[in-house]
């Protein structure tokens, strides 16, 4: 190579510091602005709690580039998270911006956030285990869950898919009612 | 560099590519004449979701063949216009889903296949292939566990139940032989790095599926020599039906969009 290239990082140092302030300001932004995308399945989260959004930075040619990831590969809500994430963007004033399919490393459920995780109890869906090895244990019965409207732990699993390929679902011998646990993968 | 003949290379990882994304979009279709059919809404929702998870797999793939070939075509034109003698899936994915037991029983062969074989295919030299599995594989897992827990329950449930497996077991056991056959492309693809040994696949998925049909009380079916070659484009009678029913609406208005 004859000359040397710079990365994102050292091109917004070498143009001082007016224009790092400046890209960091848009990455920040940006990030706000896909904070308020909600996932459109479970509308109580943002694509930023569920981990989805992996990286927003600023190119060598000031191109906002922001990487997101599919849950599951057929999920047909990927399309719609893109877009919606698209409009949050444009309409939010960061300038040019590129979004990327992030396909690996794949996409985990330990990436959703603790606020996440509180967000997903809170609408009613039991959140995933932090560990993917406890993911057997939950599925076969050896690891209870507690019901998330009546806290018990006679629970039982209906069916590994549930509404959507991301969650199994469980029913609740207590108080009888079925809930939702959004799986380990 | 050693690699030798990027041209002949292309063209080989293009139909590898295919092959691997047929199976995929082949069994995702026919998964999906299940929907409303179910014995029980939670099946419906189980295969709809495992055909879900399929389709994905093959859009993945088939973007990716249409891009190593280089003209223009996309996982839509792939999946839609291409003749059935261009399907390059082993026929397994195309037999018929007859009772939901037969489903099933073809449904463990398969998913027990694609999980041994993405676990290797995750560290391919190909670094797109081996997202794409590293992928698929979390969730093929979720599928298998699906499939071989129903297995458990019907070959170790009543006289008819099991009864039932066992004949599907029979009859859809030749069809296994064509996943492990390594043929011309297998190999070019295993020597190059890009694809797994197909024998080793064989070992892992014999003693997979010996410990299934162990605890199913099944009997695993004797060796059958076979002579399928759907990963050549010879296809049984069934994938004309699925592509004449997959493809209908492209034919009629080719190049309609959502």
């Amino acid at each position: 190579m004859s000359a040397v290239t710079l990365g994102s990082e050292e091109r917004r140092k070498a143009a001082g510091p007016v224009a790092a302030h400046a890209a960091a300001a848009r990455v920040a932004a940006a990030w706000r602005l896909l904070a308020s995308v909600e996932d459109p399945e479970i509308p109580a989260l943002s694509i930023v709690d569920l981990g989805l959004v992996r990286f927003v930075e600023v190119d060598a040619g000031e191109v906002l580039q922001v990487g997101l990831s599919p849950t599951y590969v057929g999920c047909p809500a990927t399309e719609v998270i893109r877009r919606s994430a698209q409009d949050a963007l444009r309409q939010g004033g960061v300038g040019g911006f590129k979004v990327i399919n992030v396909l690996s490393p794949a996409w985990s459920s330990d990436w959703i956030t603790a606020e996440g995780r509180r967000k997903l109890l809170e609408y009613g869906i039991v959140p995933p285990d932090q560990s993917v090895s406890n993911m057997r244990e939950v599925l076969r019965g050896t690891r209870l869950l507690a019901c998330p409207r009546c806290q018990s732990l006679d629970t039982e699993v209906v069916s590994e898919f549930g509404s959507t390929p991301c969650k199994a679902l469980h029913r609740c011998r207590t108080c009888l009612e079925p809930f939702e646990y959004f799986k380990c993968i | 560099m050693s690699a030798a003949a990027p041209k002949a290379d292309s063209a080989a990882l293009f139909r590898y590519v295919l092959r691997l994304g047929d199976l995929s979009l082949v069994l995702g279709q026919r998964l999906g004449e299940w929907v409303g059919h179910c014995p029980a809404l939670e099946e419906d929702l189980g295969l709809a979701n495992i055909a879900l998870d399929l389709i994905g797999q093959a859009r993945l793939l088939l973007s990716y063949a249409g891009e190593i070939e280089g003209r223009g075509r996309d996982e839509d034109k792939l999946a839609y216009l291409r003749e059935q003698g261009a399907y390059l899936n082993a026929i397994l994915a195309e037999q018929p889903n007859g009772d939901f037991g037969q489903t099933i029983v073809r449904q463990v062969l398969i998913d027990a296949f694609q999980l041994e074989l993405y676990e290797r295919l995750a560290a391919s030299r190909d670094g797109r292939l081996a997202a794409i599995a590293a992928k698929s594989v979390k969730e093929v897992r979720y599928h298998l566990r699906y499939s071989s827990d129903w297995l458990v329950r019907l070959g170790d449930g009543t006289a008819e139940s099991h009864a039932r497996v066992q004949f599907a077991l029979d009859l859809l056991w030749p069809y296994t032989v064509e996943l492990f056959a390594a043929d011309d492309l297998d190999t070019l693809m295993a020597e190059s790095g890009i694809g797994p040994d197909l024998s080793e696949v064989h070992s892992a998925w014999n003693a997979r599926i010996d410990a299934i049909l162990n605890e199913a009380t099944l009997k695993r079916p004797a060796h059958r020599p076979h002579a399928w070659h759907g990963k050549r484009g010879q296809h049984s009678e069934h994938l004309g039906y699925i592509l004449a029913e997959m493809q209908y609406l492209q034919r009629i208005y080719p190049d309609a969009r959502w």
